[in-house]
């Protein structure tokens, strides 16, 4: 399509039998431009089918229907050892039998490249992972983070068009996980190879994604740069899984909204973004750090529970039925005892309606 | 772990030295009254003189029958080095060698196919592969000149569509000897192998395929290796009672394609020359335990590899 996709996903379909002899609908017709340079990162929770669309473009699934294009040239009918496209496994597959170095020269001896330059290269890639005195060890003998590094030399030694990284990071434990992350940040940065990651860790895909698509049972529900997501989600479940937020069942009419227990909710306290809701039921979503609270004997709202947690204080407020999450920082949190009467507002401009 | 451990395994150590041999007891008497013994019989009769007349043995010491392997005494007395056992013998072997190869050939996809279906299919499968040890060799062998025999299903249907003037003369050739074969000892390649190819961890083959690997490649390269253990206890388990096959050539090959039991079978029968029958089930003996021994080196050498690598991926 346009000259700067590095891959175009037109609603691409993919159903799976189950044992039951019903059909589960991976993917249900998922369209996506990835930019060619991009870090573009498929969040979602697991079964959501974000792995699903990768092993489509990679070729070890085929849809069942929809077109991948891969530079401008359809690929879904290209078997998967043609494609210029490759996959850091999330169980980084290394073959056992090999060393790291002819892990890594596996690839490159599929290209039949000539000896010197299948050296040359392996010794780049290692160096760029920084595993250069390494090339002789079995995976066997390498941490979980080096045979990850390995997984991605392998991988980026051949170049590829796109590099496809199936939840590289989630069997490292977390210190190893965000060093690992910004070693990805900065390989990508370098080779400006496009990275397509898949992820069910909404920190992972806020820090390291270009552009995060949010997967929900098949579907991509939103796109959009992190920032962007984070705070305009689209949808009820987006704004749920990622970040923290408050649900507000409400009721709309003549352009006022209504959530009981609260009132109207003033305009100003609505994102600039949302549309003038129709009349009906809404949902509207208010980040923890966005509620206000005032100490007020006549407030609307009981502190049921108050935690000091690295320098924020954690609210949980009741406001009728409805149980709220609120991050209150600096002064003026030491009145907020539990068992204290609170106003409950919306900080301007930070209030959002949802679809359901 | 290691506070269990410790007094376990002091414990075991303090009694282990007579309880294992009081244990192991009823074991060994089976292993000299069933094995031991009767090959100590064989060594013994292969030094023996044959008896002139009738059955038996002469209970006198020579070397003779190892000589007559060798060669053969013309009428006047003169001996000349005669090759035709040791030509049995290679010609056994090769039978062998072409029967472990064809059936690793075949069992090599048909145990990555049972491998990569789901689980539940698995155990049926290997069920059927077993179904042919409920029947006995003997029968199984019958068949087999029925199904290849003149008028049998193959030449009949191949002259009555009219592809095929006259019948292929298949049974009683060295092919049907090897069919026969080949049938008789596929499932003992396909077990070892499919027990390997079950444990490979097929995301392997996936990960070649994306870094570009065909098919045959990946066949090659990825999965051979690992199931590299199966492939050698197939061949173990194939090649060596192929050499003492006696039903196949016997029944298919017609006598004309004979292997070294049916030579052997021979000198305890017709030829009444039981120490030369020894001497040869001596020599199969000899040559059965070098090729034990040859695998046994390769699989040491692929073994240490392969328990170093379980090992590492433990640690």
């Amino acid at each position: 399509m346009s000259a700067e996709s590095a891959l175009s996903i037109r609603e691409v379909t993919k159903t799976f039998p189950t044992p039951e002899g019903g059909e589960v609908r991976a993917l249900d017709s998922v369209s996506l431009e990835v930019a060619d340079g991009s870090f573009t990162v498929l969040l979602g929770p697991s079964g959501c089918g974000k792995t699903t669309l990768l092993r489509c473009i990679a070729g070890l699934e085929s849809p069942d229907s929809g077109e991948i294009d891969l530079k401008g040239q359809r690929i879904d009918d290209v078997p998967v050892w043609k494609r210029r496209v490759n996959t850091v496994f999330q169980s980084y597959a290394l073959f056992p039998h090999m060393t790291v170095a002819q892990n890594i020269a596996f690839g490159l001896e599929m290209d039949k490249l000539p000896k010197a330059q299948i050296q040359q290269k392996v010794g780049a890639a290692l160096e760029m992972v920084r595993l250069s005195d390494l090339g002789a060890r079995r995976p066997s003998q390498l941490s979980g983070g080096q045979q990850q590094r390995v997984a991605l030399a392998r991988a980026l030694a051949k170049e590829p068009e796109v590099l496809l990284l199936d939840e590289p990071l989630s069997a490292l434990d977390l210190k190893l996980r965000r060093g690992m992350q910004m070693e990805l940040k900065r390989l990508q940065r370098e080779t400006s190879i496009t990275f397509v990651l898949v992820t069910h860790d909404q920190d992972e895909a806020m820090s390291m994604g270009d552009l995060v698509a949010v997967f929900d049972s098949g579907r991509i529900v939103q796109v959009g740069p992190p920032r962007e997501v984070y705070l305009s989600p689209r949808t009820r479940f987006v704004a749920d899984f990622i970040g923290e937020a408050n649900l507000l069942e409400g009721a709309a009419a003549g352009g006022r909204i209504d959530i009981p227990g609260f009132g109207d909710v003033a305009d100003e306290a609505m994102s600039a973004g949302s549309a003038p809701p129709q009349d009906g039921p809404v949902i509207v979503a208010v980040r923890p750090e966005n509620v206000v609270l005032r100490p007020d004997p006549t407030g609307n709202g009981t502190i049921v529970d108050a935690t000091f947690i690295g320098g924020d204080l954690h609210v949980e407020v009741a406001v009728g039925d409805t149980l709220l999450s609120v991050r209150q920082g600096g002064p003026g949190s030491e009145a907020l005892a539990v068992g204290a009467l609170v106003r409950v507002g919306f900080a301007p401009g930070s209030a959002r309606i949802v679809e359901p | 772990m290691s506070t269990t451990e410790a007094p376990r395994r002091r414990r075991r150590g303090g009694r282990a030295g007579q309880g294992s041999w009081w244990a192991g007891a009823p074991g060994l008497v089976f292993l000299i009254a069933l094995v031991l013994a009767p090959l100590v019989i064989i060594v013994i009769y292969s030094f023996l003189n044959r008896a002139k007349l009738g059955v038996g043995v002469k209970w006198t010491f020579t070397v003779q029958p190892y000589v007559e392997l060798f060669y053969s005494e013309s009428l006047s007395g003169e001996k000349s080095f005669d090759p035709v056992y040791l030509q049995i013998l290679l010609n056994s072997a090769l039978y062998s060698l072409v029967t472990a190869l064809v059936c690793l050939a075949l069992s090599v996809p048909i145990a990555i196919w049972i491998a990569t279906r789901p689980a539940r299919w698995r155990t049926a499968l290997v069920f059927l592969v077993t179904i042919p040890f409920w029947t006995s060799l003997l029968i199984r062998t019958y068949a087999w000149v029925i199904i290849l025999n003149d008028n049998g299903p193959i030449n009949g249907a191949l002259t009555g569509v009219g592809l095929l003037q006259q019948p292929i003369p298949m049974l009683y050739t060295p092919f049907a000897t090897t069919v026969g074969l080949v049938y008789s000892f596929l499932p003992f390649m396909i077990l070892p192998i499919y027990a390997s190819a079950e444990r490979f961890d097929f995301r392997l083959a996936e990960a070649a395929y994306d870094l570009g690997a065909t098919r045959l490649t990946v066949l090659w390269r990825i999965v051979m290796p690992a199931i590299r253990p199966g492939v050698i206890a197939g061949l173990i388990l194939v090649f060596i009672p192929a050499l003492g096959s006696y039903l196949a050539p016997e029944l298919l090959g017609g006598g004309k394609t004979s292997m070294i039991a049916n030579v052997i079978a021979a000198q305890f029968g017709a030829s009444r020359n039981w120490p030369l029958g020894a001497a040869l089930s001596v020599m199969v003996l000899v040559i059965t335990m070098l090729v034990l021994v040859a695998f046994a080196v390769v699989t040491r050498r692929s073994s240490r590899d392969g328990n170093r690598q379980q090992l590492e991926s433990f640690l």
